[in-house]
């Protein structure tokens, strides 16, 4: 089996997830290629041959111009497997090369199935299915952490260079930095974290009120911050920060993936939740089944008492 | 402008599931049924776009069984011109790839100018739909935003980047847009509107007469997550649990004295 591994880049720097892809191919026993979009500077440690286009010339964010250069080498090295990461710029890339390849996309895999096939998690991580592809040529994305490399990554690539032309439909303006935290979680030993479960803004007192009592900060999911209700700077996850306190305790939190990715490595886990199916019982030491409104005030209580 | 805002209904994501007899899908029996979180955005987006540019007509697409049409419905609600339902029992047993040739089809001749997808939706989390269908229809796609303006005829929006951080990219029309949660707040219907949505132009398109295509990608199961052993799961009276979790919290960490 080969398979086409899609590295990133961005704004100067060679994105962690490419060696994810890696590990995944190493999984399967894999013949491996790889294709950047990025810059001769940034190599990856790869021991193999690496097409490389320069984003200088091709465009950073340019996905019809990737995708051209993609489908060049899909052409000439014939791969089994195309593989992105389930990133924003794997998200928005693979289904214009699927298509473009009439080729069949599995989305967020977690796992290599048995036979073929590959595992994704459905209706928010309650539910797995095992999908496959039918067709010579299947495009994957992977779930970020879901497969990750196993010692340094080590070996200097063979270069391929590419060129392209593509004029794109699409212009890239340049990056914005997310705005700078207010509180440092990741200094924080203890975070309690509020998520859509607390129903209203001031039920965050409850939160926060606990956050005190155990001496730590306040956190919360992204609903709860785009809701206005915590600023952005206490956003935990992919999109926001990633903490590793000693304990974590999740308010109300479902324990959606990119949740999780913000959390996981905390090192006690207490999640409060009414329904005893919810995902972030997957992750969690303890998983106190009931309503925060109630428990929240009882457990401060005791605290303080 | 003609605006096209793609919906889809989806379960409630605090039910409990089940697998279907054929263990392909969920058992659609008992479960509540809303609007995908994603599309919420796309509708919101949608209307303040109508209202930015006046003249403008917003067309809402929902494929699946009947009681999508309340789906439909609550997208006028917020402000929709008219709903196209396209009528499919099987929808739940499409890849990405048919449902987004169904959507192309029904939107080929009608020269819509922009289009609105929620960036995912919450029971498949395929990400795929709104970027086929833009592809499809040779449209400029851009997924992930999370900021959307319009002036002079082009669109300028910000994608989400991991860890918070944003790309800018500017594209002209036609265009199709994958909506990021927290683009907007997306308005809850007034009981007012709720009434005139149902006066509103509803089109039932039977998926038969649709060109299908075929499927690419095969769902050979479905079934539950093992369970991470060693958990603790307490359930009961919250003063009695508070004590109890306060005991496990002493014995097991170091953050209380
Ligand atoms: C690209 C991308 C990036 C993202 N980045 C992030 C990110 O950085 N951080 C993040 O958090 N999310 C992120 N998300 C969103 C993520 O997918 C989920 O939508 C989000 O984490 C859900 O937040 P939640 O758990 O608070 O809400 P929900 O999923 O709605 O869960 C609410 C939970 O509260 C429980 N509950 C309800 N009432 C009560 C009660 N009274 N007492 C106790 N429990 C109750 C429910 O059972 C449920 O489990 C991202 C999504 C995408 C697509």
């Amino acid at each position: 089996m080969k398979v086409l591994l899609i590295a990133e880049y961005r704004d100067g720097t060679l994105m962690g997830s490419t060696y994810e892809l890696l590990a995944f191919a190493d999984k399967l026993g894999a013949e491996t290629v790889m294709f950047l979009a990025g810059s001769e500077q940034v190599q990856p440690a790869y021991d193999g041959t690496l097409y490389l286009a320069e984003a200088t010339d091709c465009g950073e964010y340019n996905p019809e111009g990737h995708r051209e250069l993609i489908l060049s080498v899909v052409e000439k090295e014939k791969p089994d497997l195309v593989v992105f990461s389930h990133s924003s710029y794997g998200w928005d890339l693979a289904p214009r090369v699927a298509l473009a390849l009439r080729a069949p996309q599995i989305s967020e895999v977690v796992e290599i199935g048995e036979e073929g096939d590959y595992v994704v998690p459905a209706c928010n991580a309650k539910l797995r299915r095992r999908l496959a592809g039918e067709a010579p040529v299947t495009v994957l994305t992977l779930q970020a952490g879901a497969f990750n490399p196993q010692g340094a990554p080590s070996g200097t690539p063979h270069l391929e260079k590419l060129t392209t032309t593509t004029s794109a439909s699409l212009e890239f303006l340049g990056y914005e930095e997310a705005e700078k935290a207010e509180v440092d979680l990741a200094k924080a030993e203890v975070i309690v974290s509020a998520g859509r479960g607390i129903g209203k803004p001031e039920n965050m007192a409850l939160v926060a009120a606990l956050a005190e009592a155990l001496g730590g900060e306040y956190a919360a999911s992204r609903p709860v911050v785009d809701a206005g209700w915590a600023d952005h700077s206490r956003q935990v996850g992919t999109t926001g920060q990633t903490v590793a306190p000693k304990l974590y305790v999740a308010c109300g939190i479902s324990g959606a993936i990119q949740h999780l990715a913000g959390m996981k490595k905390s090192g006690f886990i207490v999640a409060i939740n009414t329904d005893k199916d919810a995902p972030i019982g997957e992750v969690a030491d303890v998983l106190v089944v009931a309503d925060l409104k109630q428990f929240v005030p009882a457990l401060t209580a005791k605290l303080k008492g | 402008m003609k605006i096209l805002v793609c919906v889809k209904q989806v379960p409630d994501m605090e039910s409990k599931f089940a697998v279907n007899s054929a263990g392909t899908w969920i058992d659609s029996a008992d479960l509540a049924w809303r609007m995908n979180e994603y599309d919420e955005y796309a509708v919101e987006q949608a209307v303040r776009l109508k209202e930015q540019v006046g003249e403008a007509d917003i067309t809402v697409l929902s494929i699946g069984p009947d009681r999508v049409v309340e789906t439909i419905k609550k997208a006028l609600a917020m402000g929709g011109d008219r709903g196209i339902h396209v009528k499919d029992e099987l929808s739940h047993d499409k890849d990405p790839f048919q449902i987004a040739t169904l959507i192309a089809g029904v939107a080929r001749e009608q020269n819509f100018d922009v289009l609105f997808f929620g960036m995912q939706s919450q029971d498949r989390g395929s990400a795929q739909v709104g970027v086929l269908v833009g592809e499809m229809l040779k449209m400029a796609v851009v997924t992930t935003v999370v900021e959307f303006g319009f002036e002079d005829g082009r669109i300028t929006v910000k994608r989400e980047l991991e860890g918070g951080n944003r790309a800018k990219v500017r594209l002209g029309l036609p265009a199709a847009v994958t909506c990021q949660l927290g683009l907007n707040t997306p308005r809850y219907p007034t009981l007012p509107n709720i009434m005139k949505a149902k006066k509103k132009e509803l089109t039932v398109v039977e998926v038969a007469t649709l060109a299908p295509a075929e499927a690419l990608v095969r769902t050979r199961n479905m079934y539950p997550p093992s369970k991470k052993g060693g958990g603790l799961v307490l359930e009961g009276d919250a003063a009695e649990l508070a004590d109890k979790l306060v005991r496990i919290l002493k014995e097991k960490t170091t953050v209380l004295k």
